[in-house]
Order: structure tokens, then sequence, then C-alpha cells
């Protein structure tokens, strides 16, 4: 399993999911530069946090234009994983890989803080170590996370069983006062149709080792190295 | 040449005195240019000149065996083992945040992040001291201020980890906006800023030049006035965006032997980065040429262009012959770059407008010429005195716990940290809430502690005092976290000093300071003053010497932590209680007084207390630590409780004459810590203590749910964390 890490200017999440991938996965990392139209043989691309060009007129807007994100799309379309993170989330409903839109913090402010996560699925390439309705803890760090969708499209999702993870107490439950920026449905992340690509608001890659309060994220990463294994295998 | 010639009101708008202006006639045997004069005032700016401050300054220790860089450099650094250094230093952004809150403390992040990058370092972490009026009349400044700083640290994906909020009548027009950053750099990849080698090549990169920020020190030097919101337009612009790349792109620089040096450009722009750096090598000097500096607008003048403020922009003096390779660095990041100018060896500053030279300065003229100012200073009044036979007594240590705990000065950071993005970068070990911030060396098991602390009330009551206390507590936090202080920024924010009181405050602070520093052996390797922070008939500020802190655990894994964590741990008071309420929060909230001297401070005895926590720390006895100190015991043991989310019970606190029960609970006698000890643990612990003459008393065990003193409180710790969590809404 080769992970391609996307840097845009203005990405910070980079060196953290590329620390996670080489240092602690001991995976195979390539960083990949926004202006490359070339994806270097990866398996699994993630789209980091950040702030990509500012995004100072919405976030993700501009992304969603750079060359790297023509191959993420046609990488998408054959069924490639990718994977957004925070910022990335942001730029693939932008680019329209996964349908809505991150809006502002209902409290109109940006958060920083630790988040539970009920994990909805789990025969995703990115879940697949985690057991069912777990709870994971993982922090928040952003403005604009509060996910929203026309309701036909959130009813689609919720009958597809598209939604991956739920802002959640920590005993599981899903309640107005789990959710940290007023994402309707209390959503964290949701896959396309097909499985490949997610988005999350949360940072796994800020949870991957105890020391850091805390190691849930660790799950996908690992998730994520494991599926190439088994494609590999079969 | 008679003082006739220059009009009088040009001098006042560069911040020249008549005196000052006679030097330079007398320097250079002939008048200034304009040109020529407008970079003389913002050089000889009080921001930039230290004027009125320098020659006590001096009295600060700065040589240290870790010391790598110690003053005089973009920021200091401190060598922290595993062949890594520590880049760090705080610096004010006051004045612009006064008039423009968002602003002026998002651009004075910006800024303290370019001196840290200009030493070569990546920057990791950030600390925001602040002190505002009080709220919620206060709301506009500190609501901006707290917006600016998440504005710019998180974008630019930098955490910010700490620092200390304050509320005080005195900075209801003059807020103290202080910003830190610790940056991390090999040992042998330091850098610094000195325009070696003539021929060399001067490149400006980053943002295009603007008329933002012209004579942005010089308004930083002068009180603020009805006037000061029409300077609004001296206040920059940020964009963080770009100093991220920006950053990455210096990182990359860095990397490479093309580049002699990097400055930032801050304070006085281009005409003080470029005099700056020439000045740091004996005998250079530099030739630039305005025509060629990349601008934002059209129509601007040479002088425009010497005295721009405009952010994000940095100079980098590049060996001859390689100035295509930086080029491309920068190409790679979308940023401009252009050769502006070169190093020379006439120790002049020469400035071209193509041909034409449109200034010409001696370099030593420009950075050290400005007179120092040997100002009067006279003690004022002595602060009323308290007289503990007076206050009445203590009823309900409850209710007095709960309402100090709900007071603006010691209530929960929460609602403002959480808004801070304080774990980017994947280091961040202990995050913002407890005593200092630590955060990991990645690749090691270092671990690099950090705090900023000031009681500004302390300092008003008793500056020297007040000034020893701010490093004692820097110190105690540090060590709270397990890791020894090894050096300090600091940052001196004081009024009006042509006031006798206030320059005898200045000075009374310098020499508590010097005295702390020596005593604890923590060297101030870099830092910043900031004076004028009155409003022209109304309030000065308390002197607030904000001390910043840096130190180190050689291993992370055996940090400290302030919240208790195991139930049935004994939880004990370190060091020995004192009557010291003077000038303590109990008595500010509970009787409504600011009155009596700061509590005695010794400092041997700090440093020994210190050590004791260390070596129990190193030894493994301990579960928990956390610094004793506004609030004093009972805050304190409450932090501890709220943090670990799990209570306390203690017998009934029965303090032996001639200690008060008030001051048991309440008082702030410094050298203290609360730790919590595994049961087995405590014969080593007492043994230790012993050896090292450090009274330890037993409060009580840890567990339940409420914090009780026998017969004295108890409280459901859901309701103290209500008053905790909710003493900043309004």
């Amino acid at each position: 399993m080769k992970f391609g890490v996307v840097v845009f200017p203005g990405t910070w999440s980079d060196r953290d999911c590329g620390w996670v991938i080489d240092q602690v996965v001991g995976a195979k990392l390539q960083y990949l530069w926004h202006k490359d139209a070339d994806l270097k043989g990866c398996d699994c691309v993630i789209l980091p946090g950040g702030f990509a060009y500012g995004d100072y007129l919405r976030t993700g807007a501009i992304a969603r234009f750079a060359p790297v994100m023509q191959e993420v799309g046609e990488f998408a379309d054959r069924g490639g994983l990718v994977w957004g993170i925070c910022n990335g989330f942001q730029i693939l409903c932008e680019a329209g890989l996964l349908p809505g839109a991150l809006i502002r913090n209902a409290s109109l402010e940006y958060r920083c803080e630790w988040t539970h996560l009920s994990v909805e699925r789990t025969d995703l390439a990115f879940t697949s170590q985690c057991a069912e309705r777990e709870v994971i803890r993982v922090p928040i760090g952003h403005g604009e996370g509060s996910y929203f969708a026309e309701p036909a499209v959130l009813s689609r999702l919720e009958q597809n069983g598209q939604v991956v993870f739920r802002y959640c107490d920590a005993g599981g439950r899903v309640v107005p006062g789990a959710n940290p920026n007023g994402s309707l449905h209390n959503i964290a992340g949701i896959i396309n149709k097909r499985g490949n690509v997610l988005g999350m608001m949360p940072h796994p890659e800020r949870c991957s080792e105890p020391e850091l309060g805390g190691a849930d994220g660790l799950k996908l990463f690992r998730s994520v190295a494991g599926h190439g294994l088994k494609v590999l295998m079969s | 040449m008679s003082l006739d010639t220059v009009d009088s009101r040009r001098l006042r708008e560069v911040a020249l005195t008549p005196e000052e202006y006679r030097v330079i006639v007398e320097k250079l045997r002939r008048p200034p240019n304009a040109v020529e004069l407008g970079m003389l005032g913002v050089l000889w700016s009080e921001h930039c000149s230290y004027k009125s401050s320098k020659a006590l300054l001096r009295r600060l220790p700065s040589a240290g065996e870790a010391v790598l860089q110690g003053p005089g450099e973009n920021a200091g650094a401190v060598e922290i083992g595993a062949g890594w250094a520590a880049v760090f230093k705080i610096e004010s952004h006051n004045h612009p945040s006064a008039i423009e809150p968002y602003q002026g403390a998002a651009t004075g992040v910006g800024g303290i992040i370019r001196d840290v990058i200009a030493m070569g370092a990546r920057p990791i972490a950030l600390l925001d001291s602040l002190r505002f009026g009080p709220l919620p009349g206060s709301r506009h400044h500190f609501d901006g201020v707290v917006a600016g700083i998440g504005g710019y640290g998180n974008c630019i994906g930098i955490p910010t980890v700490g620092g200390e909020v304050y509320f005080d009548e005195c900075y209801t027009n003059n807020p103290i906006v202080n910003a830190m950053c610790v940056g991390l750099v090999r040992v042998d990849r330091l850098m610094r800023a000195r325009a070696e080698g003539t021929g060399n090549s001067l490149m400006l990169v980053g943002a295009d030049t603007g008329r933002d920020g012209i004579h942005g020190a010089s308004f930083a030097s002068v009180e603020l006035d009805e006037s000061s919101s029409e300077r609004r337009p001296a206040v920059q612009v940020g964009n963080p965006f770009l100093e991220k790349c920006l950053l990455e792109a210096c990182m990359d620089l860095a990397q490479t032997d093309a580049v002699v040096a990097v400055q930032d450009l801050g304070a006085a722009g281009l005409t003080s980065s470029v005099a700056e750096c020439a000045g740091r090598v004996p005998g250079a000097g530099a030739r630039i040429d305005v025509s060629l500096v990349p601008r934002r607008e059209r129509g601007m003048t040479p002088y425009d262009v010497m005295l721009s403020e405009s952010q994000e922009r940095m100079l980098v003096v590049v060996q001859r012959g390689r100035e295509s390779e930086v080029e491309r660095i920068f190409q790679i990041w979308d940023l401009t770059s252009a050769v502006i100018g070169d190093v020379t060896d006439d120790g002049h500053l020469t400035v071209f407008d193509q041909t034409q030279v449109v200034a010409r300065l001696p370099i030593d003229l420009l950075t050290d010429g400005a007179p120092l100012r040997r100002l009067a200073s006279t003690a004022p009044e002595p602060a009323p005195s308290l007289h503990l036979d007076s206050l009445p007594p203590l009823l309900d240590p409850g209710e007095s716990l709960l309402r100090l705990l709900a007071s603006p000065n010691l209530c929960s950071r929460r609602p403002i940290f959480r808004r801070y993005d304080h774990m980017v970068g994947d280091s961040t070990v202990v995050a913002p809430g407890g005593d200092a911030a630590l955060l990991r060396v990645k690749g090691t098991r270092l671990g690099l502690a950090m705090t900023t602390d000031c009681n500004a009330r302390y300092c008003h009551l008793d500056p020297n005092l007040g000034a020893q206390h701010a490093v004692a507590e820097a110190a105690r936090n540090i060590v709270a976290t397990g890791a020894r202080p090894l050096a300090v920024t600091d940052c001196l924010n004081f009024a009006n000093p042509d006031r006798p009181e206030v320059y005898w405050e200045l000075e009374e602070t310098i020499a508590g300071l010097a005295q702390a520093c020596r005593a604890l052996e923590v060297p101030i390797v870099s830092g910043n003053v900031s004076l004028y922070n009155d409003s022209a008939g109304t309030s000065a500020i308390h002197p607030t010497p904000v001390v910043g802190m840096i130190g180190v655990i050689d291993d992370y894994g055996r940090r400290l932590e302030a919240g208790l964590k195991h139930e049935g741990d004994f939880v004990l008071l370190v060091g020995s209680s004192h009557n010291d309420l003077g000038g303590s929060e109990y008595l500010k909230v509970e009787h409504g007084t600011v009155a009596g001297r700061p509590p005695a401070l010794d400092l041997a005895r700090e440093g020994v207390v210190n050590r004791l926590i260390l070596a129990a720390a190193k030894a493994g006895q301990l579960r928990s630590a956390h610094d004793c100190a506004d609030g004093g015991m009972l805050v304190a043991l409450a932090e501890c409780c709220l943090l670990g989310g799990m209570g306390v019970r203690c017998p009934a606190l029965r303090p032996e004459a001639p200690l008060r029960l008030d001051a048991a609970f309440f008082g702030e006698t410094p050298g203290r810590f609360i730790v919590s000890v595994a049961s087995r643990a405590m014969p080593e612990l007492q043994t230790l203590a012993r050896r090292h003459h450090v009274e330890i008393s037993l409060l009580g065990m840890s567990g339940g749910d409420t914090v009780e003193f026998e017969g004295q409180l108890r409280l459901p710790l859901d309701r103290i964390r209500q008053a905790w969590e909710t003493g900043l809404q309004f």
C-alpha cells in the first residue's frame, strides 16, 4: 500500500499525515504536489487538512481547480481510494466527488477539541479495523465543518448508508450536545456510493499515538494499509 | 544648520525631537533629506532603538551554558540536546491591537513567526500573553484579538499552545498583546542575519511592497490619543496564507548553502532590515535600488518603499552568482523574489532610485546613533498597606472558592484556547489548560516545555518583587511538567517612561528580572520593550513584564500533568505557607481591594523546591503536579480536580498559628506545588523531601466527585466546574 499525500500551498496536515504513514504505520509515503498531473502509482490518495490557497474565497473553492485534482477525480472514477480529511473533505465536496457542503460552524468560531465519533460503516477500506458502532475519540480543528446538504440528498445518504462517522457522546449516543459544529444529522464523515471516496472533518492523523492523547486514528490508517494487503492476497 | 530649516511638523511626523535632529545634522555634517529623515525617524523610534531602555537592558543576564544566541538577533537560541536548538522570542503588538484588534493581533503573530524563521528554524508553537480591560466593556478588544490570533495561527498551521489572559481596569484603553514563537533547528543549521561578504546579493522575497504600515514603528512609540484611530492605516493587514508559503520556501532555502542570511522585515520595513543585517558585521554596508522592489501599487516614492511595513516579506543575503537558485525555490511556492541590491564594505546604506542616490547614511548612525535618553526616576507613593487584623474572617471557604473560580482572572481559558488550533504538528503532548505546554521533539524523547507568566498586580504593588515573581512562577510552571527551566524571553510593557514614576518602575523591574534570572539560572536570550502604553490623560498600565520561558525534559514519557489521575492517591502540598494575602486574587475578589505587598520571595528556596519536584518526577514518584499560584492552595487543588475529573477528600484544614485560615486556603505563598502520589511511593518522597529540607504536608486523598474539607466545605465537582467554565460568559 502506497499512500499519496497531496500538498497544496497552504496545506498543513500533509506533514502530520506523512509522519503517521511513514513513522507510525510504516507504510510507503509519496508527497504529491498540487501542480503535478501524476499520482505516481499511489494506492490511496489523501487530501489533508489546511487552508489550501488560503481558503479566502470559500473553503476548497480554488483547490478543486488544481492540476492534481483532475487526476484525483479520474483515480476515484477508476475505484482508487481517496481520503479527504478536514480541508480535504471540503475540497472533495467542492470538486463534486462527495455530495453536500461544509459551512461555517454554528458557533461561528473555530473549534479545536476532542470529539467522539460513532463508526457506522465497518465494511469499508477505511474502517475495516473498527468494530460495529464503535465509538472512537478523534479531535477536530476547523471553522467551517458544519455538514449541510439538501433534504433529498441527505435522505439518499441515509438510505444508502453513506454516513460513516457521526458525532456522539462518550457512550455512543448521537445527541445534539455532542455536535461541535451544527452538522446536519451530526455528520462527521461520509463516503461516496461506491465506497472508495471518504470525507471526514475530524483529524485521525492527530490521534495515532497515545502520547498525543489517543490512538484511535491509527485504526483508520491501519485499515487502509491492511486493505492493500487484502487486495494483494486476493 | 539651524533648526528653522526643518519644519517642526515634519519632525513630529517622524517622531524625532529637535535635539535628535541636531545630533543627526552634526554627525552627517549636512541636513538629511526627506527620505533620510524618514529612515532615521523610524530607526530612532523607541520601538526600534530602545533609546530609553537600552542602558537598563544591559543589566539582564544573557549568558549560559546552553545559550547559542543571545539578544541582538532576530531571536534567541539555546541548545536542548540531541543536536537540536530551540529558537524563541516574544514581541508586543499593543498599539496596533488597541486600534485594530483583529489585524493588530494577527500581524503580531505573523511578525514573531518570521523572527524564528530568520534563524533557520521551523516554528513549532505559539503562545500569547494578553491583558484587557474588564469584560464586557472591553469585549471589542478581547474578541478581536482572540479572533486575530486564531485567524493567523490556525491558517498558517502552527499550534497555539499556551499563554495567559488577565483583565484589569488599567488595560481598558491599552490592551497588551504579546506573541511568542518557539522553533526548532539543528544546532549546526542555526542561521544568523549577518550581511557577510562584499558583493553578495540582497534579495527581497515574499509579498509585494505597498503603502501599508508607514510610520508604524513611530506610532508604536507615542501615547495613544483621540486621533489614534486615524492611525489605522499604520496597522498592516496580515496574510497568513502567504506567510505559510514564505515559511516553507525559507525552510527549503535553509537546506541550501546559497544563502548567507535571512532577515525579517518587521517594524521600519526595508530600512531596518537592511541596516540591522549590515550593522551586525563591522564595516559592512549595503546598496539598494528602490526601483527594483516589487510593488503592490503605483506612484510609490522612495520614501514610501523604504518605510513601508507591508507584512510577509523577508530579506535574503545570497551568495553572489547563486541568485537564480534562490529565485527557483521561491517560484515553486509562487512567490516573488527580486535582487534589490548588494552588500558593500563602505559602512553606509546607500539607496538608489535607478541611477539617482536618494539617501546615503552611515549604518552605525542608523542602528546605534540614537542618543540614549537619560530619564528621571522617582519612586511613586507606596501602595496602600494591608492590615490583616482588620480583614473579616473567612466564613465559608466553599463559597469563596466558587466566586474565585468564576472570576475572570482565574476561570477556565477553554473558551479561548479551543478557538486556537493547538494540535497541528503532532507534537503537543501537554495541551493548553494546565501549567506549561509540552511539545515533543519528533525523532527524540526530548520534550520542550513553554509558558508565559506575569502577575501585573504584584508588579503594580512592587515592580522589583513582582518581576521576580514572574520569573519564579514561569519556572514553577515549567517544573510542574517535569522539565527543567532553560532560558527566558521577556516582553516589557510599560507606560510613558518620560514620567519619572514609570521610569522608576522600569528600573526596578529590570533589577528584579536580573536578580531572579541569575538565581534560577535562566538567561534572557531575547526580548522586546513596549513603552508608551498610556492613553492621553487617562490610565497608565501596570508594569507588565511578561516572562516567556522554555524548559526541557529528557524523556517526555516522564512528564507530569496537573490533573489528579488515580483514585486513592495521597494529595500533598509541597512547600510551606505563610500569611501571604497581599495583592492576592482573594483580596480583590472577596474584599474588593488591591493592597499590601506581594508575597516575600526566597529565590534560593524556589530553586530547592523546583529541584525536589524534578528529582521526584525523574524517580517516577509523582502522579501529578500543579503550580500553586494565583488564588492560592484551594484554587490550585480545585484545578487539579477539574483537570483530572476527580474529587478529593481532606480532613479539616487547621493551620498552626500564626497562619490564618484564609491565608492557608487562599494565600499566594510562592514555592509551592500540589502533587499526588501513590501511597506506596510516599516513604521515598518523604525521604527525598527531608533531604531537600522541603516541608510536605498531606492535604487529603483523591477520589469521588466532590471537593471536601471535612466540616469546612463540600462541593460537587459539577458545581465547581459550572462556576469555572462560565467565568468568561457575558
